[in-house]
């Protein structure tokens, strides 16, 4: 049965290499993605059924007993975030099938996307801080591969910066990982967890959470290093933006929710205040650049920030609720940032610019394609039925039980901001009368694969009553880390 | 050993960092390849430093040397050389379509 844990990181790292060979085979190619998807989705679905009815798994690799090898553990919440993974991939082939050149095939673009899958699967359910260094390194190479194809001049200038940081951040994380490795003597998550709480998190251990911290907001754009983020993400092709928009700055937020609710949660006062402020800054400096622009990609790109912003809240809250509205939150904010990256990208194809000023009127020629970014708007802000309501309630109101007001403020001004720089795409682009003629038509399976996401965020939010005990009792684990650290080392 | 090892990898990381702020663009990546050699011999240090004693815990040997930072090291070796290339490969392509290796002029507008 443990073996079943292998198989969301197995599937996608076979069929990635496999697809190389058959690269020119264009059919074969979508062929073999479809069966594999869908594959990998009643995986990781079953995955998910039998952790929540029975009990988590866990995958010690060549038999050796953990903390000894490497293991791979799968809890409740590493299959919520691997069920959502693959939600995301099977709309991003479906907008692919449709949006992604020739060209863009014949230089690997399916098994570039197929390789960081599995390197998001893989850092979703290491149960090893260095192994979740190398899947970090396995999704980041696929990236760099991603976010060049096409190969513009543009794409490679800003392919450059974002190379240089991550790759920075990643030389960062190594040698962090082997200061924690010479004070506790072990990388297994659960042993450090362990022995971090044996001595109370004293000396040098806060540095070391601290130093990991600098890493994971690196890769997940926090405040103040965030400068990379929004205009690299724009430049590649819009289903690989909504990969990384969806995807990457996740890993990102799932390794510190991980991180400090695991190991470094004894010095609350020190990091997790910390966490707090940042968050607050990282949700004003969002809307802030997301309002500033007007170019329609580049707004999408900076709302990925404040969405950050608000899953730290929630670490940084550090309650079984606030926890709870954090995962709430990283899946809506999965399923509806792709889904808007999606939608800018088809409209940016339709009206022939990006820039907000030079469209107008095109509610008349797409009607469904406003009708969904209008609805998508309202999904990302948090109006209620939808699933962002449901995620900033819990994360809102986790934050005033633990009496964090200001940041409480920052979160409910920066909404309404998030509103504003949406909403105002929707006027500029689909309100009015029609300035320029559509120079393409829109793309029908792309409105699919958007809709589906647009459905599953409205699912989340209408049906939260039936989706809300799953994500609390995977919240209720993370809060206690006891419960982890006995089922990995049997004690 | 330790101190002497842990001041050389601190000094490559000096260098790296100031060949990292540097403009240009090829001056930057010989910067990232200075940094993860000081991060791996750092990685090296962090398992102590013991010469001539079996890698292998074995009953009855109290001394004995650490196989993990071993292990660790060489997958870290193994990624920063496939970055560093692909890196380089990158910067020259880079320079090539944007006719400038500098990265002041390799800034960018918001409307493009």
């Amino acid at each position: 049965m443990s073996n079943l844990v292998f198989l969301p990181i197995f599937i996608p790292l076979f069929v990635g290499a496999l697809l190389i060979f058959f690269n020119e085979k264009h059919s074969l190619t979508l062929k073999l993605s479809f069966v594999s998807l869908v594959l990998n989705f009643g995986v990781s679905l079953y995955l998910t059924f039998f952790v929540f009815t029975t009990h988590p798994l866990i995958l010690e690799t060549g038999g050796w007993k953990a903390p000894y090898g490497i293991i791979l553990v799968a809890d409740q919440l590493s299959v919520i975030m691997i069920l959502s993974v693959n939600v995301i991939a099977g709309a991003a082939a479906l907008f692919a099938y449709n949006t992604v050149s020739h060209k863009m095939v014949k230089h690997y673009f399916y098994p570039l996307f197929f390789l960081l899958i599995a390197g998001v699967s893989g850092a979703f359910l290491t149960g090893d801080l260095f192994n979740l260094f190398v899947f970090f390194e396995v999704l980041l190479m696929a990236s760099y591969g991603l976010i060049i194809i096409g190969g513009s001049k543009h794409q490679f200038r800003e392919s450059v910066k974002y190379i240089l940081l991550n790759l920075f951040s990643s030389i960062l994380f190594v040698t962090t990982v082997s200061f924690l490795y010479s004070v506790t003597g072990t990388v297994n998550m659960a042993q450090l967890g362990q022995r971090v709480a044996e001595i109370e998190q004293e000396g040098i251990l806060t540095g070391i959470a601290i130093l990991l911290f600098i890493v994971f907001a690196t890769k997940g754009a926090l405040f103040p290093l965030y400068f990379w983020l929004p205009k690299s993400y724009i430049v590649p092709s819009p289903v690989v933006s909504a990969l990384f928009g969806a995807l990457l700055t996740k890993v990102g937020v799932y390794s510190m929710l991980r991180v400090y609710t695991l190991i470094f949660s004894h010095k609350l006062e020190l990091t997790h205040t910390f966490f707090i402020w940042v968050a607050s800054i990282t949700m004003l400096i969002g809307v802030i650049g997301a309002l500033s622009t007007s170019n329609v990609k580049l707004i999408i790109a900076y709302n990925i920030m404040p969405a950050i912003g608000f899953m730290l809240l929630g670490i940084g809250t550090f309650s079984p609720e606030s926890l709870a509205g954090t995962i709430y939150y990283l899946v809506h904010d999965m399923a509806i940032k792709a889904a808007l990256f999606f939608l800018a990208g088809l409209l940016v194809w339709h009206a022939g610019t990006s820039n907000l000023n030079k469209m107008g009127g095109y509610i008349k020629s797409s009607p469904l394609l406003g009708w969904m970014f209008f609805i998508a708007a309202l999904v990302l802000a948090g109006i209620p039925p939808f699933s962002g309501f449901v995620g900033k309630y819990l994360l809102l109101r986790g934050a005033m039980d633990e009496e964090h007001y200001i940041a409480a403020g920052i979160g409910l001004l920066s909404s309404l901001l998030i509103l504003f720089s949406v909403i105002r795409v929707f006027i500029g682009a689909f309100w009015g009368e029609l300035k320029e003629e559509p120079k393409e038509k829109v793309n029908q399976p792309g409105l699919i694969a958007s809709g589906i996401l647009i459905f599953i965020s409205i699912a989340l939010g209408v049906g939260a009553e039936w989706f809300y005990p799953y994500i609390q009792s995977a919240a209720d684990n993370l809060i206690d880390p006891q419960i982890y650290i006995d089922f990995v080392l049997k004690e | 050993m330790e101190i002497l090892m842990s001041i050389l990898a601190g000094t490559l990381f000096a260098a790296g960092v100031y060949l990292l702020l540097q403009k240009q663009l090829l001056k930057i990546v010989l910067g990232t390849a200075l940094i993860s050699h000081g991060a791996h011999l750092f990685i090296l240090t962090m398992g102590k430093l013991n010469r001539g004693k079996p890698p292998i815990l074995v009953k009855g040997i109290e001394d004995y040397t650490d196989p993990l930072p071993q292990a660790l090291i060489l997958t870290s070796i193994v990624i920063s050389f496939g970055v560093t290339s692909f890196l380089l490969v990158l910067a020259y392509r880079t320079y090539q379509s944007n006719k400038t290796d500098m990265m002041d002029q390799l800034r960018g507008t918001d409307d493009e």
